[in-house]
């Protein structure tokens, strides 16, 4: 393990701020939801590289967390997309009455 | 040495392509790249059991929901442009203060101890950083409290999708009685024929 600690900080800095720059420029809701993904993802990063670095696992265990906070916050982020941007037409399987004999 | 470089590339590389990309499902495949690229970086920083959740509840869970729910809307009119831009003026000196920023940051923190050796000792055992065992035991007896309010996260997930979902059903009601009123012409038919 050669690398040294800074590298792994740079490369979070640098996915962190690609995903403020997706957060602030583009206007789609769903992009912007996957660059906060990015967000997250680049703290885990940082908290695995220094759980490495010290031998501590309790940076797994947050990584673990910060996860599981990721996965409620997509689930809810999605569900107000969904809600506030709703196709006008609904999708019904009875309705499709195209193969009635 | 040579890995890093190779996975910190490809990183940045799909992370721009992922706020980059024209249209949704593309940012998306993107990000799968980028998140399978971190759990092979989690590996080699031997957090094995992070890299398979890696895996499982991202690239498994998480894309998945968005995939659906591009599908859902893109069948209607949906705000997917990139919009105007937003930093006008100001882009060339923030990116020198980011620039700057990072530099710094990194300068500052680069002089910090090297990685001691990696971890020895049979696969999968207990007292092995980074192992599952190990991670295993960590979280049910040390950081047990955190792991239960992971639960309570999950449960307020759940809550408030359902009640977003709620009010959906809400508007839906008109279609849903247009609905339930065509079962019923067609029970009063079946009847007739009976009768």
């Amino acid at each position: 393990m050669a690398v040294p600690i800074g590298n792994y900080i740079a490369l979070a800095s640098v996915m962190f701020f690609i995903g403020v720059i997706g957060v602030i420029v583009r206007r789609n809701p769903l992009v912007m939801l996957m660059a906060v993904e990015l967000m997250f993802n680049a703290a885990n990063l940082l908290l695995v590289a220094f759980a490495r670095l010290w031998l501590q696992n309790a940076g797994h265990i947050f990584a673990f967390i910060v996860i599981t906070v990721a996965a409620a916050e997509a689930a809810i982020g999605l569900a107000i997309v969904v809600t506030t941007f709703r196709p006008e037409k609904y999708v019904d399987v009875d309705d499709v009455r195209t193969l009635h004999g | 040495m040579s890995a890093f470089w190779i996975l910190g590339a490809i990183l940045i590389v799909s992370a721009v392509w992922t706020i980059a990309a024209s249209k949704p499902v593309y940012s998306v495949v993107a990000l799968l790249l980028n998140f399978a690229t971190l759990a092979v970086l989690y590996i080699t920083l031997s957090a094995e059991f992070l890299a398979v959740i890696q895996i499982i509840v991202y690239s498994g869970a998480i894309l998945i929901l968005f995939v659906f729910v591009i599908a859902l809307l893109s069948s209607g009119v949906a705000p997917f442009a990139m919009g105007p831009n937003r930093l006008p003026k100001i882009w060339i000196p923030g990116a020198i203060l980011t620039l700057a920023a990072l530099g710094f940051l990194v300068y500052a923190v680069s002089a910090v101890q090297p990685f001691p050796a990696p971890p020895t000792g049979p696969v999968g055992a207990a007292n092995v950083f980074g192992s599952v065992a190990d991670f295993g035991k960590a979280l049910f007896t040390v950081q047990l409290l955190p792991f239960e309010v992971t639960a309570l996260v999950l449960m307020v997930a759940v809550i408030g999708v359902i009640t977003l979902g709620g009010e959906q059903m809400g508007d839906a009601e008109g279609h849903r009685g247009q609905a339930r009123s065509d079962r019923q012409m067609r029970e009063a038919i079946l009847r007739e024929g009976k009768g």
